[in-house]
């Protein structure tokens, strides 16, 4: 009876475990990301600049009368671009006109990974880290991975061939390369003050609300800001894209799902990018001034192991909380400011941006130095 | 390091902006070369939205030109009616006896329409600089002043409402108090437009030193209006050549200094500020009396004249069916408009019909002069430059 399956044991004790937890975690983070921010953002916009300009916003789709808040437009903004002829200009490269938005929409989501949206569990017994991939060089991965998605764009405006699409590629190029230099800098005196790149390590240091990495690196977080709105490719940095100059830039060609798929790249990058604020910065899954031990005690009465559950949905609720109120701050900055010129955005890059960021390098260290 | 200095072989991109492109609204085409983003040059085209507008006018009775003038510059229609009726009442010879009422009128009209003019222009001129909240503060305000419009002319955009020796229709009950109400907006809206855009560091980089251009060259080249002021030059056909009351108002007229697109932004800002203050002056002294000219050959008798008397039958028969007749002769009337000099040339050879209708737009002086000055600068200075102008096709190609 014991030995029907002889050889190897297939699943090594705790395994099975493991692997249920990874896929979950997958799952998880897929749905949040594709199932529901990228369609819902979309909504969210359109409502957050109505409530801005003074207007209704989106509210017409109905389904037997119901519009419930202007949901459905998302609905319908779907079986639109779903059903739209999917048109590839005559003399576009194809292979490549076809990749570019793969390229662009897939690091947007790989990028989560390393990002931790929650802290460490003790589930049954089973250690419950919720982070897909716990890397030790936790940002770099971010960093690696959001400068493939730049391709997408690069490819997407020289396949093209239209010379809109090209200058927009071109734009896209030089803003990336600009931008990922001062934004890695910026993050340097973080990495410094936490001394670790590991991304769940800086989200346990943030436990106490005043170790926050804003309060700890608050010209680093400026920095850092200014980099991820010109990552991100948004208004006031949207130069590549820009309506009224390039008419949609690198995707001026792209239609139907393949032009949604830039679209999505974009919303995308800005979950991953306020995902990257909020672990950074804003103290990950923490509550301020509310540790987890404390979370677990006021939750006691439902036995440690469910105590535990109701203490990682709290976490979980609250950092996804975080990045629903920084893609607020973000998308409030895009709706207010005017657009830079190509030129204004690569002074502010390289003159400013870089040389502000290697001060704060500097200081930090110094601080660091007299500090200890 | 030779491969490095090895000279690689470019050449400059020729790019077809327009006529279909989301910055050349009012459809214009510039046919650009580039050098990377740098314009080497920049050939505008126009004529896309020509629609024969003179001849439209030359085959109707001096009376039905009105609904056309509307669809020229079509953000401020009455400026245009006024510019024609003027010209046309020149030719008449009773510019000297319009009723007073009915000239006051005009000049509010004219306010109010230069008013949704440069809400329109400068709120377009911040869309399509990606600030796009900013642009539907002015689309809000530009909607208050065309209900008012609309309250006294039934028509929001083509007002037609002036007439050669008179008006449609007189102000509405209760004018002078909406005006109040919606300046006192107005005003809000300026102020919250102006903190977010004057002072905001991307603003003015994007428009500072953008499109300049010396006094000369503006001169040169024909400017009028608030682009020529931006460059300096205190020429403002109201100070100039006082037409309607615009003697009688105390308002000043704002003028730059360097020419380039911040100092054009400036003046039309200060430019609405003006005209708050004239209509609210004008709607202080407006006097009573009758609206139009008591001269039935010039303007139609009252309607129930019209039905109870044989003579003011006739006249209207007359004047509908032949025309007004206009003695022979050769008129030029400039008035300012929001843009700049709008004026009527009008050639009668007697009868009820114009025999020359020649219109001077402003938009028409200006955009010759876009391509003199993007050349040199990128090709997103284009947008700021162009806004600048605020082409409007309908006048500009007429």
């Amino acid at each position: 009876m014991a030995d029907i399956f002889p050889g190897p044991d297939i699943f090594p004790a705790g395994m099975l475990p493991s692997l249920v937890e990874m896929m979950a975690k997958i799952i998880f983070i897929f749905t949040m990301n594709m199932g529901v921010f990228a369609p819902l953002l979309g909504w969210v916009e359109r409502k957050q600049s109505a409530l801005m300009q003074d207007r209704i916003g989106a509210n017409r789709a109905d389904i037997l009368g119901f519009t419930v808040f202007g949901l459905l437009h998302t609905l319908t903004d779907a079986i639109k671009l779903l059903t739209k002829e999917d048109f590839i200009p005559e003399g576009a490269d194809r292979p490549l006109h076809y990749l570019a938005p793969f390229i662009a929409v897939v690091p947007a989501l790989i990028a989560f990974a390393v990002i931790p949206f929650g802290g460490q569990y003790d589930l049954w017994g089973h250690k419950t880290n919720l982070v897909i991939a716990d890397l030790d060089v936790g940002v770099l991965f971010v960093f690696a991975v959001a400068s493939i998605s730049t391709y997408g764009s690069v490819i997407a405006g020289w396949a093209s061939n239209n010379n809109w699409s090209l200058l927009g590629g071109v734009r896209v190029a030089a803003q990336m390369l600009s931008y990922e230099v001062a934004m890695g800098l910026a993050l340097v005196g973080i990495f410094m003050v936490y001394g670790t790149l590991r991304l769940t390590d800086i989200g346990v240091a943030q436990e106490n609300f005043l170790h926050w990495g804003i309060f700890l690196q608050p010209l680093g977080f400026i920095l850092f800001i200014t980099c991820a709105l010109a990552e991100n490719k948004r208004t006031p940095f949207d130069i590549p894209e820009a309506e009224s100059e390039l008419i949609a830039g690198y995707f001026t060609e792209y239609s139907g799902l393949k032009f949604a798929m830039f679209w999505m790249a974009e919303f995308l990058e800005m979950v991953t990018i306020s995902g990257v604020l909020v672990a950074l910065f804003f103290g990950g899954w923490q509550i301020p001034f509310v540790s987890g031990a404390a979370l677990a005690r006021l939750f006691g009465f439902l036995g440690p192991n469910l105590a535990q559950v109701a203490v990682m949905l709290v976490h979980v609720a609250v950092f996804w909380a975080k990045i629903l109120l920084w893609i607020f701050i973000l998308m409030l900055i895009r709706w207010t400011l005017p657009r830079f010129r190509y030129d204004q955005v690569m002074k502010l890059g390289w003159k400013i941006i870089l040389p502000l960021s290697l001060i704060n390098i500097l200081v930090t260290g110094l601080v660091m130095l007299l500090v200890k | 390091m030779s491969e490095l200095r090895m000279d690689l072989h470019t050449e400059p991109m020729i790019l077809s902006m327009g006529p279909s492109h989301p910055a050349t609204h009012g459809t214009v085409r510039f046919l650009l070369k580039l050098d990377g983003e740098k314009i080497l040059n920049c050939d505008t085209e126009i004529g896309y939205l020509h629609r024969a507008f003179e001849k439209h006018c030359e085959n109707g009775t001096w009376t039905q030109a009105f609904p056309y003038t509307d669809r020229l510059n079509y953000n401020s229609a009455v400026q245009n009616n006024v510019a024609y009726a003027l010209a046309a009442e020149e030719l008449l010879g009773v510019a000297g006896k319009m009723p007073e009422r009915a000239v006051y009128v005009r000049t509010i009209m004219c306010e109010l329409a230069r008013l949704a003019d440069h809400y329109t222009n400068l709120g377009a001129a911040t869309l399509e600089l990606g600030a796009l909240t900013a642009f539907l503060y002015f689309v809000e305000a530009r909607e208050l002043v065309w209900d008012l419009i609309e309250s006294v002319c039934g028509a929001r955009l083509t007002s037609n409402y002036v007439r050669i020796g008179g008006l449609a229709s007189d102000l509405p009950e209760g004018f002078a108090d909406h005006v109040k109400r919606v300046f006192a907006t107005n005003r809000e809206h300026w102020r919250q437009f102006d903190k977010l855009l004057t002072k905001n560091r991307i603003f003015m980089d994007r428009m500072r030193d953008t499109g300049a251009i010396s006094a000369e060259d503006a001169i040169a080249l024909g400017f009028t209006g608030p682009c020529l002021r931006a460059a300096g030059v205190e020429y403002d056909v109201r100070k100039a050549n006082p037409y309607l009351v615009y003697d009688r108002v105390d308002f000043d007229v704002p003028v730059g200094t360097t020419g380039d697109n911040f100092d054009k932004y400036l003046v039309r800002m200060e430019e609405i500020n003006q005209s708050l203050r004239i209509v609210e002056q004008l709607l202080g002294k407006l006097p009573k009396g009758p609206i139009n000219i008591n001269d039935a050959s010039v303007r139609n008798p009252a309607k129930e004249d019209v039905k109870n008397q044989i003579q003011s039958m006739i006249h209207h028969f007359k004047n509908t069916i032949e025309g007004i007749t206009v003695p022979a002769g050769e008129v030029y009337v400039p008035t300012e408009g929001s843009n700049g000099e709008v004026g009527f040339y009008l050639v009668s050879v007697g009868g009820g019909k114009p025999w020359k209708c020649r219109v001077r737009p402003p938009s028409f002086a200006l955009t010759q002069g876009v391509g003199e000055m993007v050349k040199g600068a990128f090709l997103a200075d284009i947008i700021p430059t162009f806004d600048m102008i605020n082409l409007i096709g309908g006048e500009c190609d007429r």
